[in-house]
């Protein structure tokens, strides 16, 4: 099944437990706080992601590691390697 | 330093366009690691026809460091990484296979890590992640570091690879298993990587992860415009929709 697949899938299923319990489908007669409860579920829950979407990604770029040694250890290297090439008869 | 081969022989890909200047350089940092190390190795170049002479750079080294260490399979112009790594691998003699870039942006430093990792796990493949552990990269302003962190969430809600780095191209693979994806991988540029990854995991590979830091000398001339944005979210759709 392509992920495509099961998101809908998955969605599908979300929403028909939905829509049974907010418009009663199978005439359950279910407590009205049960259909008051799901009704806002959706927005709810994309609201939530929402906002864990925005925390998650803030938060990785607040600590995304910065190499400053890895940079000034190429920098050295670099050097190092261009003096032993040209020793060794690199042309460049 | 004790030699632990074990008969492992690990071939280098490195297909370039235009690094004259770092071939020599990224050979040199190969050649001195790889030696410590003491594992069995041999560096194939697969220059694209690059007008600036990298090819005859490339004829120097073999000179200095031996056509046993240094092989060239050179193209006529400029074709697609898939078939790069196809051409590299048909005469490569190593049954590990690592790929990573030319520039200088990926460091050599780390290949005793990816052999270990690999050899802890038996991984079919080990991939270097700049977002985990004390990876991490250099030369980025916020704006880069937001477009990639925020693609690759996108990436991780849509296709839970199981990878956290999947436009990383720093990786070591089992030489049957590069071969394997390289032939059922479509996509171009860096949604060519995450195809490999996503492909791995439909084939049930392991996969195993590696800290690294990449160091962008080259982000200042080229910057991440809108139009690559646009493919690399098309890419990923696709993968999302056939995968």
């Amino acid at each position: 099944m392509t992920k495509l697949l099961e998101w809908v899938f998955g969605v599908s299923v979300i929403g028909a437990a939905w829509a049974l319990v907010t418009f009663d489908l199978l005439n359950l007669r279910l407590p009205v706080a049960y259909k008051e409860v799901a009704w806002p579920m959706p927005v709810y829950l994309l609201v939530v992601f929402g906002c864990y979407s925005l925390a998650t990604v803030g938060y990785r770029v607040a600590t995304f590691n910065d190499c400053e040694e890895a940079s000034k250890e190429l920098q050295d290297q670099i050097k190092e390697a261009k003096e032993d090439l040209r020793k060794k008869g690199l042309k460049m | 330093m004790a030699s632990h081969s074990n008969g492992d022989k690990y071939s280098v890909l490195l297909p370039t366009y235009n690094e004259r200047e770092n071939l020599p350089l990224i050979v040199w940092l190969l050649v001195k690691y790889f030696g410590e190390s003491g594992y069995e190795y041999e560096i194939i170049v697969i220059d694209d026809g690059s007008p600036d002479g990298t090819l005859e750079v490339a004829e120097q080294l073999q000179k200095i460091y031996g056509e046993d260490k240094i092989l060239l399979r050179p193209r006529a112009k400029k074709l697609g990484l898939g078939t790069a790594y196809i051409h590299g691998i048909k005469h490569a003699r190593g049954n590990y296979v690592f790929i990573m870039d030319a520039d200088l942006s990926h460091h050599p430093k780390f290949i005793p890590e990816f052999i270990k990792k690999q050899r802890e796990g038996g991984y079919d493949l080990v991939s270097g992640t700049r977002y985990r552990g004390d990876g991490g990269v250099y030369g980025w302003d916020l704006r880069r570091k937001l477009i990639s962190r925020g693609a690759n969430y996108v990436t991780q809600v849509l296709l839970r690879p199981g990878a956290s780095d999947l436009t990383g191209s720093f990786r070591l693979y089992k030489k049957e298993v590069l071969e394997s994806l390289v032939e059922r991988c479509v996509s171009r540029g860096y949604v060519f990587q995450m195809e490999m990854i996503v492909r791995a995991r439909q084939l049930n590979y392991t996969i195993g992860e590696v800290p690294i830091s990449f160091v962008d000398r080259v982000y200042g001339e080229s910057k991440l415009g809108g139009n690559e944005i646009v493919s690399f979210l098309k890419g990923l759709l696709t993968l999302f929709a056939t995968t």
